[in-house]
């Protein structure tokens, strides 16, 4: 493909090993940034906020989200509804680092994505298997999250998204060459992609985990499940302590392998977000665009 | 047996680890404390966010030991966010390890949108052209004393040597070319020939 996927990709690269925290104003924004977060997701409301709201909910307002560019050096990024390119080149035109077209808002198209490869600014979009990953990427974006169900602080959808992609991966690694033929007929993803995937082991792009983060043992879980990172949106800005829990969730990334220290970080945290139950949700937001 | 330990608290570390592996080079991850009591003979210090790097570093105990190792003669390789944390002075921020004399501006080039890759012939590091990956990336507004600059680009600073600490703006990690990794490869071997250094 061409150099700018290429550079896109290559400063998803860069996030890996970290966490990007949804914020919706300067202030967060700092907090974030001071906690240690390596992206900011500028967004009006956190989706938990969205989710109680209701209605229709699209991009945010370019001058809030530009307060946010101006209040912090790492990238910021923000989401524009599924298929709505328009929002996309506005989102593009103030320079944003990341689109993410995101399922928590509205979708703008019922039946096609954006074709993001028309763009220069890099996407990451949300994917319950690997079938919808590899779509995704064909389409042209250059890092992928789960979808979990944002908004609620239960994290069982993303793990749910995790291990099925992750062991479609490995199934795909251990077929034979003949069957890639048919696998990628199954997955409706072009037969290169599904190659990538069975020399490699793994996405052509990062993949990291979101949806339900709400503690450093989440953060820990979803990185021994195979993300190379996690967002974090509703879990902190809910909570009783922002701060501190923003900064144990990005220890807790690093280090998910020590158990001593992840112990350590869960401590004294205050209030976690109360969170709502999978069965208790009316809106399923993973369902948003295949 | 060459051993290299590359920062790995946040950022392309496995990256590095693939390049060294790719020319022969024995490597692991550093993410505590713990991880550099083993005796190890290089550092690589990754891109990624520096804000985060530089967090972590101090909030790990990690800043002192490694900046007194590089004090010391241990040969470190930074590259983007592994630039800016080894630079004396930040504009406009506080440095980290700070061991070199180099001042950096951060997200010189502006946002994701005019990251750019370019190729250059950087003479003392290969005879061919070498790919060059700029992500957001820094360059080095001014370089003091004892710096031998490498490489400019349309006239700012994006490569850089002082003794045993080697940086660049630019990513080599990501690219299938490995003439810097050699390059940090052969500057290990020199140093360790010279018995003064590395007494930590």
């Amino acid at each position: 493909m061409s150099t700018q996927f290429e550079l896109n990709k290559n400063l998803a690269q860069m996030l890996k090993g970290g966490v990007i925290m949804d914020v919706t104003t300067p202030e967060q924004a700092r907090i974030a940034e001071e906690a240690g977060a390596c992206a900011v997701m500028a967004l009006e409301r956190i989706p938990a906020d969205i989710r109680a709201a209701g209605g229709v909910s699209r991009m945010s307002d370019p001058k809030m989200i530009k307060g946010i560019q101006e209040a912090v050096s790492i990238p910021v990024m923000a989401k524009c509804r599924i298929g709505h390119f328009a929002e996309a080149r506005i989102l593009q035109a103030i320079k944003i680092d990341y689109i993410d077209e995101s399922e928590v808002l509205s979708p703008a198209d019922d039946k096609y994505h954006i074709n993001k490869r028309d763009f220069k600014v890099p996407f990451v979009c949300g994917a319950k298997d690997l079938g919808e990953a590899l779509r995704r990427i064909n389409e042209g974006a250059a890092m992928i999250r789960t979808k979990g169900e944002p908004g609620t602080g239960d994290v069982v959808q993303a793990v749910r998204h995790m291990r099925m992609m992750m062991s479609e991966i490995r199934r795909i690694q251990n077929m034979s060459e003949d069957e890639l033929y048919e696998a990628a007929k199954q997955l409706q993803v072009p037969y290169n992609l599904v190659e990538y995937v069975h020399v490699n082991g793994k996405l052509p792009v990062v993949n990291f985990a979101a949806g339900g983060v709400a503690t450093p043992a989440d953060a820990a879980l979803m990185m021994h499940l195979g993300a190379e990172g996690v967002f974090v949106g509703s879990g902190i800005f809910k909570s009783g302590n922002p701060a501190k829990r923003a900064a144990a969730i990005v220890q807790a990334v690093t280090n998910f392998e020590d158990d001593n220290l992840l112990a350590e970080l869960s401590e004294d945290l205050g209030e976690a977000m109360v969170g709502i139950n999978e069965n208790e949700i009316a809106l399923l937001m993973a369902e948003r665009g295949k | 047996m060459m051993k290299v330990g590359i920062l790995a608290l946040q950022g392309a570390f496995a990256e590095h680890k693939q390049s060294l592996c790719s020319i022969g080079v024995d490597s692991f991850e550093i993410r505590q404390k713990k991880d550099i009591e083993q005796p190890f003979d290089g550092l690589i210090i990754p891109g990624g966010e520096s804000t985060v790097i530089g967090k972590l570093l101090r909030k790990l105990d990690l800043l002192e030991p490694l900046k007194s190792m590089i004090e010391n003669g241990m040969p470190v390789f930074g590259t983007c966010a592994g630039l800016i944390i080894l630079a004396k002075n930040v504009e406009g921020e506080e440095s980290h390890i700070g061991t070199m004399n180099i001042t950096v501006k951060r997200n010189a080039y502006g946002k994701q949108i005019d990251s750019f890759s370019d190729t250059a012939v950087i003479e003392k590091v290969s005879p061919n052209p070498v790919p060059l990956v700029f992500i957001r990336a820094p360059w080095i507004e001014s370089a003091g004393d004892g710096v031998e600059i490498l490489c400019e680009l349309n006239g700012h600073i994006v490569a850089a040597r002082q003794e045993n600490m080697l940086v660049t703006s630019f990513h080599p990690e990501l690219t299938k070319d490995t003439a810097f990794h050699k390059y940090f490869a052969d500057i290990i071997k020199n140093s360790s020939e010279t018995p003064a250094v590395r007494a930590v």
